[in-house]
């Protein structure tokens, strides 16, 4: 008899479905996964060495790079930390717009991945519709902070330039009438709030849509009920966070367990699956959906009543305005020295979280009193989602390991970091 | 006796209407339903080139170099920029002119490295350095991606209409 071994399949780093870079290495016997080698690394860029040879706030444009779908909310982990290891706390206008535009990161990065994942498993159609919405949550992030993705808005002590007072809008040409300019324009008349108050009071709706095409459609349910089924006591011990994790019916959440900026003050609840399986956090996700709407239209309502600051005063650590800066010298030597030196923190270690789309992002940063960390640490979701691979894809068919790469939202830009 | 016979009746109504569901492909054609609408609805695309998306007076596109209304260079040379750069993407080499005011001699964006953080306009005491609302170029030869001082200076002429009115906008939140 002919001795039979196992088929070992090479799936990536090219390959559409991969996301990104990741490198499987599959051990099949016949179309069943005997074992999968995750191999990563090959978007290692460096990024917390190179935070080691520059001042403090010149990394925070590197953190939007991590986890490239949720830019705002590696921002914000980052920041976090500064701020602890200073001993400062941004205004609380700074803080409502934070956590507003923490969600708007979160509603970005479940789309991205909803879109995908279903792309993944055979439906073309969502990835289409997601990408509508993602348009206009774009155009937020560049009215504010005047890119599309890489925002580098936080800042330790606020962010940068409060809410824009007016949404840029289209413009009518010899291609595009008035009448059409006018109508693209219907949501752009107003402020940012404005724009994202409509947003957010259609998207429930386009939720609504989302949920006709998948929730109950048959291949979507043969492609994920019972796929990567993860039991609650393995999810914690592998370290999952996020939907990840509440999927498995764990009911963490950093937002309510260790409520930081203002997620104390706004009303949402965190919904938790029962299975552990690909679908149920497929439901989780897509309930989040509506909790990020909701808390969004309590920020807008608290900003619309609140003008404030939205930086610091402190010139020790945050920079004057540039009016300031231009009539007083002191302001100027201030502005100068922030941005040639920036600040030195006192020596010592913090670690500050948050609940990222995809898990708890954290930053672990070691100071010796320079004006650059002496070490800092990224605490990636992806990564212990990532390890858990081969336990998720044993025993399961070939098509379930895409499937099973969806569920777990991975961005090589964070896992590789 | 008879209310558990009406709850076994409900349960095998329900499980029936969930066959007949099923075996018609309800669930199928409700989501081709509504493909099947935004086939008739407007489109949401625009049509590239012909048609632009808005842009915001706070983007950060390609660089420039502002002058003064009397046609003065507007950078002094303080390096802020270059010190500021996460990317290490600016070159600044500084020489008094004739007129002995100090001025750059070279002033070199490459444009491979910048990650278009925006911290160079931010750091600048003269609104020297600024980043344009053009997000269309490309380069053709090796070498191109240096933004030499003529090259941003140009921009800057060219665009100085733009520039003047997105910073005079912005002038109340930054």
């Amino acid at each position: 008899m002919r001795e039979i071994r196992n088929y070992t399949l090479n799936f990536g780093p090219q390959h559409p479905a991969a996301h990104g870079v990741l490198r499987l290495v599959l051990e099949m016997d016949g179309e069943v996964i005997e074992r999968a080698d995750p191999h990563i690394g090959l978007l290692h860029r460096g990024t917390e060495k190179l935070a080691e040879s520059k001042p403090y706030n010149q990394s925070i444009g590197y953190m939007d790079r991590l986890d490239y779908v949720s830019m705002m909310c590696n921002e914000h982990g980052y920041v976090r930390a500064i701020e602890k290891l200073l001993g400062i706390e941004a205004p609380e206008r700074a803080q409502y717009i934070r956590v507003m535009f923490d969600e708007i990161t979160r509603i970005l990065n479940h789309l991205m991945w909803l879109g995908t994942h279903a792309l993944d498993v055979g439906a073309m159609t969502m990835f289409l519709y997601c990408f509508r919405e993602r348009e206009d949550l774009m155009d937020c992030y560049e009215a504010v902070s005047g890119a599309r993705m890489h925002a580098t808005y936080y800042r330790p002590g606020g962010v940068y330039r409060d809410l824009p007072e007016q949404m840029p809008r289209y413009e009518s040409s010899e291609f595009v009438s008035e009448r059409e300019a006018k109508r693209r324009n219907a949501n752009r008349e107003g402020s940012l709030l404005d724009f994202i108050e409509d947003f957010v009071d259609r998207f429930p709706g386009l939720v609504d849509e989302y949920e006709t095409l998948l929730t109950d459609n048959r291949i979507w349910k043969q492609r994920t009920v019972g796929i990567g089924v993860v039991s609650p006591e393995r999810a914690r011990q592998l370290g999952f966070t996020g939907p990840m994790l509440r999927g498995s019916g764990i009911a963490w959440d950093l937002r309510k367990k260790q409520p930081y900026a203002v997620y104390d003050q706004v009303d949402f609840d965190i919904p938790i699956g029962t299975n552990g399986d690909c679908y149920d956090r497929y439901l989780v996700r897509v309930e989040e959906f509506r909790q990020s709407a909701r808390i969004i239209k309590q920020c807008i309502q608290w900003l619309r009543a609140n003008p404030g600051p939205v930086m610091l005063d402190n010139h020790k650590v945050t920079p004057p305005k540039r009016a300031e800066m231009k009539d007083d010298m002191e302001a100027l030597i201030h502005h100068f020295k922030l941005f040639t030196e920036g600040y030195c923190p006192p020596a010592g270690e913090v670690y500050a979280a948050v609940e990222a789309p995809k898990g708890e992002f954290g930053c672990y940063i070691v100071s010796d009193g320079a004006n650059k960390p002496y070490r800092l640490k990224i605490r990636a979701p992806g990564f212990p989602h990532m390890a858990a691979m081969d336990e998720m894809a044993r025993g399961h068919m070939l098509a379930d390991v895409v499937a099973i790469i969806g569920t777990m939202d991975v961005v090589f830009g964070e896992i590789d970091r | 006796m008879s209310l558990g016979g009406s709850i076994e009746r409900v349960d095998m109504m329900k499980s029936m209407i969930n066959y007949f569901r099923s075996l018609f492909l309800f669930e199928l054609l409700r989501g081709l339903g509504l493909t099947g609408r935004y086939l008739f609805a407007t489109k949401v695309t625009l049509n590239y080139p012909e048609e632009k998306a808005p842009v915001s007076p706070r983007f950060r596109g390609l660089h420039a170099l502002r002058r003064y209304p009397n046609g003065e260079e507007r950078c002094i040379a303080c390096k802020l920029c270059e010190a500021v750069c996460p990317a290490l993407a600016i070159t600044i080499e500084a020489e008094p002119r004739d007129d002995g005011s100090r001025r750059t001699t070279r002033y070199d964006i490459d444009l491979f490295k910048c990650i278009f953080c925006g911290f160079c306009e931010e750091s600048c005491p003269v609104d020297s350095i600024v980043e344009t609302r053009v997000y269309e170029y490309h380069f053709e030869n090796r070498g191109e991606q240096i933004m030499t001082k003529q090259k941003l200076l140009e921009i800057g002429d060219k665009y100085e209409t733009q520039l003047a009115a997105d910073r005079a906008a912005q002038a109340a939140v930054r």
